[in-house]
């Protein structure tokens, strides 16, 4: 078994591997869509079985109204601000502490961190307490989806800036809390405790 | 002039032998992050911008729904129309296309389903509720509003 040392390694000319790599590179660059599954997510109420009854008191509703000229009407009064004024209100009348009835409300306050404490007010007017306050939204068959989504998008901009809040984290890494990891789970069930997202959007006007 | 010349005898080559590992890498990026469009849409999408966005957990749970004005006004008209798959459906149809979205899960993520509403923001709201009442009492109520992600100011 004598060996020739003079065969040496056979080449493949990869001189052109280059320009194989270029041309698939260009095919999935122009085919590519970088999916985006990205959104606001909503949970909607069950099918109403039978009409039910509920007493809420007036002050528990941020009422908020949408005509199909894209007009708001916030708390009964025009409102012709940009939506972050809206999602400061939002906030104020959640964080509002106007008539501290049961002890829950005493410990929820009391597990608020200083930042959150230091909004908090005490207006009668208002909410009774984070844990009954509702945001009402209603919007007319005209309104453009844009508003709404606007506006929806405010909606949670307030309670998600105040869950963050609590558990001392911005609003942008509150979104981001992996629900499949148990650490993140807890810091998301801790931040939502007590305080429950209750954001109505009722049906429009026929 | 001559101060400029250089008299270095280094080769002025740039050495390219690392070139196809750097297009390869750049292929092999594209390839997983591209999704083939499985559906062609028919309607107008130009979607609201947002902040509060949240990501899907499970993509599997997912089902499209894309409401619009129809690209080729010549045939369906202006009026926004809601398209599943590849055909436009009436809102009270949505059940149907709901429950067969239902049928390719399994029984227990059956519930979890979530519904992708991707709508054109020159929509207006009446059709959008009309869809969201024809979900509800079909019993699809986790909903997407898909949206871009707006640039803070």
């Amino acid at each position: 078994m004598a060996r020739n040392k003079d065969r040496g390694i056979p080449e493949v000319n990869s001189g052109s591997m280059a320009d194989i790599a270029f041309l698939l590179l260009i095919f999935f660059l122009v085919t590519t869509t970088i999916a985006n599954d990205k959104g606001i997510l909503m949970q909607l109420p069950p099918p109403p079985e039978e009409e039910i009854e509920i007493k809420l008191q007036e002050r528990n509703i941020f009422k908020i109204l949408a005509n199909s000229n894209d007009q708001l009407l916030v708390e009964n009064e025009p409102f012709n601000e940009p939506t972050s004024e809206l999602k400061q209100m939002v906030k104020d009348h959640i964080l509002n502490f106007g008539k501290i009835s049961s002890e829950e409300t005493v410990d929820l306050y009391n597990s608020l961190p200083a930042s959150l404490k230091s909004q908090a007010k005490q207006d009668p007017a208002s909410s009774d307490s984070p844990g009954d306050a509702i945001v009402s939204f209603k919007a007319n068959r005209g309104t453009s989806y844009e508003l709404y989504i606007e506006v929806l998008d405010a909606l949670h901009a307030a309670y998600n800036e105040i869950y963050a809040e609590r558990v001392g984290i911005s609003a942008e890494e509150f979104l981001q809390l992996d629900q499949s990891d148990d650490l993140q789970r807890r810091a998301y069930k801790q931040a939502r405790s007590g305080i429950p997202k209750a954001i109505s959007i009722a049906e429009p006007d026929k | 002039m001559s101060k400029f010349k250089k008299n270095s005898k280094a080769s002025q080559d740039i050495p390219t032998a690392a070139l196809p590992d750097i297009i390869f890498m750049l292929l092999f990026f594209f390839m997983v992050t591209t999704v083939m469009r499985e559906q062609e849409i028919l309607v107008k999408q130009i979607l609201p911008k947002a902040e509060q966005l949240s990501k899907i957990q499970k993509k599997s749970l997912v089902s499209h729904i894309y409401i619009g004005e129809p690209t080729n006004i010549g045939t369906y008209g202006e009026e926004p129309r809601i398209q599943t798959n590849d055909v436009f459906v009436e809102p009270d149809e949505l059940t149907l296309f709901v429950n067969q979205e239902k049928d390719k899960l399994s029984e227990a993520e059956r519930d979890r389903i979530t519904m992708a509403l991707n709508i054109d923001s020159d929509v207006k709201m009446g059709i959008v509720s009309d869809v969201e009442q024809t979900l509800r009492k079909s019993n699809a109520r986790k909903l997407l509003y898909k949206s871009l992600k707006s640039l803070k100011d």
